[in-house]
């Protein structure tokens, strides 16, 4: 193998085991030997040595460009690789989103992990089994259907004698094209798809070992402190060095309006930033919150689209001698990541290393590439864990600081973000509006259906979000917007012989946006399962059996009973007669993808507004299930983060800038708020591994509202389900 | 410069700084690279920068190094290894109770306060003290339960 790394590099990159102190060591070392020319591994998808290098040993690195960003995929993606190879896990080194390292493989979102990354690392692993036992065949003079691989070992079925596989690939290179037919294993026979084993980052993470981005040191860094500007687009017009004569070493970079103290030490970067008092120009440039609403409504808009077009929905609706219709509202939410984002870069000598949280290292490679005006191929991004981010972060705009403001220093920068700078300045999940209508047949099934939404249109093949750091140093950037895809499942997943969807699509967004966790599908969902419950109200139907009568797919009928079994679910229309309220919502994700359903069981007080979650029940079919753990892991967080956006999450800013700026102006679910969670999982060991990142979200939101209405006969229609907004609408 | 001395994981240290208002976080992480306490707010909000001093949860975001001198300090680091956990770590890796992660110090440290003045709490007397210890990713459940685990198994 033509890549020489060692253990510490492989632990740093894989995030495993370290310990704190010998991280700047291993830092030091990997930036020693990360030079692109000491590297001739391909990085050419179509390889399978991009994706995997067998070691003398035994050992297989899997050189994975999706990223661990807590989801798992550290042990699934080693599970999925060992299991078609046939070697134990613990023979499987992970190398992720290291540019210089890994294959590009897209960014690790869109719950894309598994689906995609994991599955090409699989057909990788496939190719080169089938490549081994061609080698071991030769060299046993037998035929190659009569070896298998076990543990590592190439031996014959009948058992006898075998060759370790690092014995089949002396110079570690397969030089082998990818084949996307190689045989996959057949399920019936996994081992190690399929079972709970423990992540491999949890005793580091609990023992305080675990080293993220914020931890990382590198050999002579400065600590900085980029100060933002007091208002969005603020300029500024002058700042004062000799502010900072009293901290030792702090001094100012500026470019423009991009302005960041340095220092050794990290707290006097600190003061150095708070004793800074650069002057400058503000304007009022955003629309407000308050406004946001009649914004949307207003434009200016850039096109419509028909996402859905069957029947007619609107002449059915016209002719209808009643008709449904409501507004729903999903506003500008944070990532809120637990901690601020960090980054460290070191750019010096025409070339770039930069350490990054970003959940694309590929992309942002050549992002700051640009913005430093370097070739891609003298800038190397290398994956190190963050705090969890959910989408886009701040994780990119702080590389692009670090890097900015290395450049100037010619030393190795440590950016780290305040808690204020996060809040403030994060991207945000962009608000989202849509107005349904509705009618019923004579039978109680829905006769027509229109979806209406106003959403911020994501530019057309944006190569990166435009970042701040850049924006303030006058760096030209890519002009546009990014919002994932927002516009999906917008339209019901029940029989209706006539449905539109029309999107009215907004030229921009009123904070930046950037996509968040289930991008758009946790609001449409939100939307449509809501007035899915509105509609069985009114032919006075239960809400399940409603759901149940318009399905076909037998995979989503299934979810469904099984979330009400789960859950107990009595069959009654809603409201209920008072107390606790139980409400069902369904959701196929992205349409073709995972199966989900979510009941829960929830009080209202309608004296004080409050809401209390007691239960909820969630049956998941994402296809096959690589790790049952880390999948029910993924579909908690699901479920208790939408808790959290649906009760408590609005970005207030006025017209200069964002107002809720810490956790007591944005807060989040708190531990006293935690209901019981029932999770089903159903394991469809032919069928193809569905993401699980993000689906389980999208259903939260209107079991809740459909709970709310069912306690009390109160509909929240718009997020977050506030104490005040539950009290205004149950007055 | 100022100068003190810390007693943490039972070692004393001398460190010095150029501020005695450096909060206590900063001094861990950065002179003394005991980086499991983790920056999350500054403001005391989140607890993610937990340690104990003498024993109670403290946030060393907001503590000033002054404040701490003298007296016992307890960083996760001081509990238990990968290898060899503390009972708390060993329930929540048990449980598989993180995901990021990043919030974990905290929980892990609050969780060792709350057993220490109360060996059998209720899953209520859990939540209510990790009401101020803030978790995204929704680990919650698991954290409850490595809580619990932890209680059951001292």
């Amino acid at each position: 193998m033509s890549a020489e790394l060692t253990r510490r590099e492989f632990l740093l990159s894989g995030g495993a085991l370290v310990v704190g102190l010998a991280l700047p060591e291993s830092a030091a070392a990997q930036r020693a030997s990360g030079t692109e020319a000491s590297i001739a591994k391909t990085l050419d998808s179509g390889e399978v040595d991009a994706f995997l290098a067998v070691r003398a040993d035994g050992t297989v690195v899997v050189y994975c460009g999706k990223v661990d960003l807590g989801q798992g995929l550290r042990v699934a993606v080693p599970q999925m690789a060992a299991e078609e190879l046939g070697v134990a896990l613990e023979r499987i080194l992970l190398v992720e989103g290291d540019t210089a390292l890994t294959p590009d493989q897209g960014p690790t979102g869109g719950s894309t992990g598994i689906t995609r990354g994991g599955v090409q690392v699989r057909q990788a692993a496939a190719t080169a089994r089938v490549a081994l036992l061609r080698t071991a065949a030769e060299r046993m003079g037998k035929a190659a259907g009569e070896l298998e691989i076990v543990d590592g070992m190439a031996r014959p079925k009948s058992g006898g004698a075998g060759i370790a596989i690092g014995e089949l690939v002396r110079d570690g290179r397969f030089d082998l094209k990818l084949d996307p037919k190689a045989k996959l294993k057949d399920p019936a026979h996994y081992t190690i798809v399929g079972k709970p084993l423990p992540r491999p980052d949890v005793p580091g993470k609990v023992t305080g070992r675990h080293v993220y981005i914020q931890d990382l040191v590198v050999e002579g860094m400065l600590h900085a402190r980029v100060i933002r500007p007091p208002s969005v687009g603020a300029k500024l017009v002058e700042v004062d060095e000799n502010s900072l004569k009293s901290i030792p070493g702090a001094r100012i970079v500026r470019r423009e309006s991009f302005l960041a103290v340095v220092a050794d030490d990290e707290w006097d970067a600190i003061r150095a930033a708070g004793a800074l008092k650069p002057r400058w120009s503000e304007s009022a440039s955003l629309i407000g919150q308050s406004a946001v609403r009649s914004w949307m409504r207003a434009g200016p808009f850039d096109g419509e689209e028909f996402l859905v077009r069957k029947g007619d929905a609107k002449q059915t609706l016209g002719a209808a001698a009643k008709r449904l219709a409501a507004e729903y509202y999903w506003p500008m939410q944070s990532h809120a990541s637990m901690g601020p984002s960090c980054a460290v870069a070191d750019v010096r000598d025409g070339k770039a290393t930069v350490w990054s949280a970003s959940q694309a290292t590929h992309r942002f490679r050549e992002t700051c590439a640009r913005l430093l005006g370097l070739a891609p191929a003298a800038v190397r991004v290398i994956y190190v864990d963050g705090s969890g981010c959910y989408g886009m972060n701040g994780h990119d705009d702080a590389a692009a600081d670090a890097a900015l403001i290395s450049a100037v220093v010619q030393r190795p920068v440590r950016v780290q973000w305040t808690r204020e700078d996060e809040h403030g300045w994060d991207p945000k999940g962009p608000p989202q509006l849509l107005a349904l209508e509705g009618t019923l047949d004579a039978s109680g099934g829905i006769a027509a259906w229109r979806t209406e939404m106003w959403l911020p249109k994501a530019t057309a093949n944006l190569p990166n979000m435009p970042l701040l750091g850049p924006a303030a140093a006058g760096i030209g950037q890519p002009v546009g917007i990014t919002t994932g895809l927002i516009s999906q499942n917008g339209n019901p997943p029940y029989a209706a012989a006539n449905v539109e969807v029309l999107v009215h699509w907004l030229k921009d967004s009123p904070l930046r946006p950037s996509n968040i966790r289930a991008p758009g599908k946790v609001a449409n969902g939100f939307a449509v399962e809501s007035f899915t419950d509105e509609l069985a109200a009114e032919a006075k139907r239960d809400g399940l059996e409603f759901r149940l009568a318009g399905l076909t797919d037998p995979r989503g009928i299934e979810v469904l009973k099984r979330t009400a079994k789960l859950i107990d679910w009595q069959s009654r229309p809603a409201p209920g007669p008072g107390g606790v309220g139980r409400g069902i919502a369904y959701l196929h994700y992205k349409n073709n993808e995972t199966y989900v359903a979510t009941a829960i069981e929830a009080e209202v007080d309608r004296v004080s507004g409050m809401i209390r979650v007691r239960r909820v029940a969630c049956a998941h079919d994402c296809g096959l299930v690589i790790n049952p753990d880390a999948l029910r892991q993924q579909i908690e967080g699901c479920i208790l983060q939408t808790l959290s956006r649906t009760l408590h999450e609005e970005v207030a800013f006025d017209r200069m800038r964002v107002t809720s700026v810490d956790w007591k102006s944005y807060p989040i679910l708190t531990f006293p708020e935690v209901p019981e969670i029932a999770i089903e999982l159903i394991d469809r060991p032919a069928e193809p591994p569905l993401g699980a990142g993000e689906a389980a979200t999208t259903t939260v939101a209107a079991a809740l509202a459909n709970a709310v209405f069912d306690a009390c006969g109160v509909r929240l229609r718009t997020v977050p389900f506030t104490r005040e907004r539950v009290k205004a609408a149950a007055a | 410069m100022p100068a003190f001395v810390l007693h943490v994981n039972g070692t004393a240290k001398s460190v010095t700084v150029s501020d005695p208002d450096e909060p206590l976080l900063y001094v861990l992480r950065n002179k003394l690279r005991l980086t499991g306490p983790k920056f999350g707010c500054g403001l005391a909000q989140c607890g993610a920068c937990t340690v104990l001093i003498d024993g109670a949860t403290a946030r060393s975001c907001t503590l000033p190094v002054s404040a701490a001198a003298g007296r016992k300090i307890t960083t996760i680091e001081g509990l238990g290894t990968p290898e060899k956990p503390h009972p708390v770590q060993a329930a929540f890796i048990a449980e598989q109770a993180a995901q990021c992660g990043y919030c974990a110090n905290g929980m892990v440290m609050a969780v060792v306060a709350l057993l220490e003045s109360k060996r059998n709490p209720s899953p209520e007397e859990v939540k209510a003290a990790l009401a101020d210890n803030l978790c995204r990713c929704g680990t919650h459940r698991r954290i409850l339960r490595a809580a619990m685990r932890a209680a059951t198994s001292a």
